[in-house]
């Protein structure tokens, strides 16, 4: 296997977009990606045997396009590579049966890894090498997490998570009670630009004392946040307008509700970067686009002295290209191929960049 | 003519067939573990016939119906493999397997494989002189929808009490071998398979959400 700048191909199936992106070394050479998110729409959120259907039919076109983009021969390729968790367990198993497939039919090792660490994988894509002290903020319709990297391709640790809901789901449950289309995200941030953010106190979740704790004696949530109550509470306030028979200030609910989440993303995540050393925040997930959050994230990390990094929104994303670039940096560290006899992981740890 | 067949329909198997003659063979035992065993017992059976995959005549796949997640690793995996290998890709529907193998001498019968749910997968066969003729379905529904006939399955032995007709060979499920021999026959006579379109059957289950009534619901 080359080692030192190997052309690694990846597949990516964890949710609604079929992925195939192609790496040299650092080097992006393309990303070729079919999402299915048209056919979710009426469904108002992800159906997962819908996107596992559609995954099945995407699969060998999205890699022949990748191919053909990145005028690349499979037979030249170095290794596959393929998320095989976390992530929607009958959606990720299209990907890995595919994987091992390709992984017989062309004898190429395959490494089977982690989507979350894969995320913060696109960060090398170009600038080679990761900042020292990173931590990775992802939000997005799956996930909303904060992770310390100390090694990409060995040592990452989950610092908070979501305890009910992601960010980007409940984008999508307010955007439906708002009678906004799918996907709620740029519904609500489109909107929200002609509302009052503070029109409305929405709750913060998890930001009691009894949640947070102190940094010496931390709480049992303190870096982690929850988005169920906070929908719940603009689901109330309409019901209170329509019961009081006052029109809904849809504008402003929207202004309010995306200033709630956003509040509460930033605050904790530069909270706990800045009480674990993290000195560059790498910003991943669908939800990276939402223009509140990049300017409010900015503004937070910049007062904190925390040097933030977007990767462009194609990147952000799911895709193929984060999963040929972590497993790039895998081989370039030494790692062994993962075999073609594992199996998907719904929950896999973010301790476990690859198996 | 050399085929690989796979099905994971029920199961998973795979099988090397070669002029009728069985090169090698794989099947798992559980329902639930496709993605893991099938591309290791894919490049066992290569392997231990000494065959190249660009040396297969060609590559058949059960397309169900079956349980949609295990049924697609099956799909997923001969798709990748005829598009490498470049080898034509047939698709078989895998209740054509377990009917080749009931071994009925004469006159109609049903074969039925299990659908959970407490439903069954059923169609209705034929015998014939190479391969038994589908005369109706697939299908999919409780067993008491199976037709007044010889039931034969895993479907026909799961609700054997619920039958109009009797069941026979109730352990059987879609296998391979009896896949490919279905493919090659059907190919030697010069008749056509079906894509690899899977036959799922039954929809997704998704609920198109209503108007919202009241914002807590
Ligand atoms: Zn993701």
């Amino acid at each position: 296997m080359n080692r030192s700048e190997p052309l690694v191909l990846g597949i990516e199936s964890s949710c609604d977009e079929t992925g195939v992106g192609i790496v040299r070394g650092t080097t992006l050479l393309t990303n070729a990606v079919s999402s299915s998110m048209e056919e979710h729409v009426r469904f108002g959120g992800v159906i997962p045997e819908i996107a596992s259907r559609a995954h099945l039919d995407a699969m060998v076109p999205t890699l022949q396009q990748a191919l053909a983009d990145a005028d690349v021969e499979l037979l030249d390729v170095d290794a596959l590579a393929v998320t095989s968790g976390p992530g929607l367990s009958g959606a990720l198993m299209v990907g890995v049966a595919a994987a091992k497939a390709l992984a017989v039919a062309t004898g190429k090792p395959l490494f089977a890894v982690n989507h979350l660490v894969a995320h913060v994988g696109v960060g090398l894509l170009d600038a080679g090498r990761l900042p020292d002290n990173l931590g990775a903020l992802l939000v997005s319709g799956g996930h909303t997490e904060i992770l310390r990297v100390r090694n990409l391709a060995s040592d990452v640790e989950l610092l908070g998570s979501t305890i009910d809901d992601a960010a980007g789901e409940a984008y999508d449950k307010v955007a439906r009670i708002l009678g906004l289309g799918y996907p709620g995200g740029p519904a609500i941030d489109r909107l929200a630009a002609q509302g009052d953010p503070a029109a409305i106190r929405f709750p913060r979740g998890l930001s009691q004392p009894k949640y947070l704790g102190t940094p010496e004696q931390p709480g049992p949530h303190r870096y982690d946040w929850s988005f169920s109550g906070l929908k719940t509470a603009v689901a109330r306030f309409i019901e209170d307008c329509e019961a009081r028979g006052v029109e809904v200030p849809v504008a402003d609910v929207a202004a309010s509700f995306q200033e709630a989440v956003v509040d509460i993303i930033t605050s904790k995540a530069v909270l706990a970067c800045t009480e674990n050393g993290i000195t560059s925040l790498l910003l991943g997930g669908g939800v990276a686009s939402n223009s509140r959050l990049r300017q409010l994230t900015r503004e937070r990390c910049e007062a904190a002295g925390i040097t933030l990094t977007i990767p462009p929104s194609s990147l952000c994303t799911d895709n193929g290209a984060m999963v040929a670039a972590l497993a790039a940096r895998i081989i370039m560290d030494g790692g062994e191929p993962s075999g073609i006899g594992f199996g998907t992981d719904s929950s896999m740890p973010v301790t476990t960049v690859h198996l | 003519m050399l085929i690989l067949a796979l099905d994971t329909s029920a199961a998973a198997s795979a099988a090397l067939v070669s002029d009728g003659v069985v090169l090698g063979r794989f099947a798992s035992t559980d329902t639930r573990s496709h993605a893991e065993v099938l591309a290791p017992a894919v490049e066992q059976l290569l392997f231990d016939a000494g065959v190249a995959g660009t040396g297969l005549d060609a590559l058949a796949v059960g397309v169900g119906p079956g349980p949609f997640t295990g049924l697609r690793a099956g799909i997923a995996t001969a798709r990748m493999l005829a598009f490498v290998w470049n080898v034509p890709l047939h698709g078989v529907m895998s209740l054509d397997a377990v009917a080749l193998d009931a071994d009925h001498a004469e006159g109609e019968f049903a074969v039925a494989t299990d659908a959970r749910r407490k439903e069954v997968y059923w169609a209705r066969y034929r015998a014939g002189s190479a391969l038994p003729e589908l005369v109706d379905g697939p299908h999919v529904g409780p067993a008491e929808s199976v037709p007044d006939l010889p039931v034969y399955g895993r479907g026909a032995g799961l609700y054997a009490g619920r039958l109009a007709g009797t069941a026979h060979a109730t352990e059987l499920t879609p296998d391979a071998v009896a896949l490919a021999r279905v493919a090659e026959r059907t190919l030697a006579d010069g008749g056509a398979l079906r894509a690899t379109t899977p036959l799922y059957l039954r929809e997704s289950d998704a609920k198109v959400p209503g108007p919202r009534k009241k914002a807590l619901l």
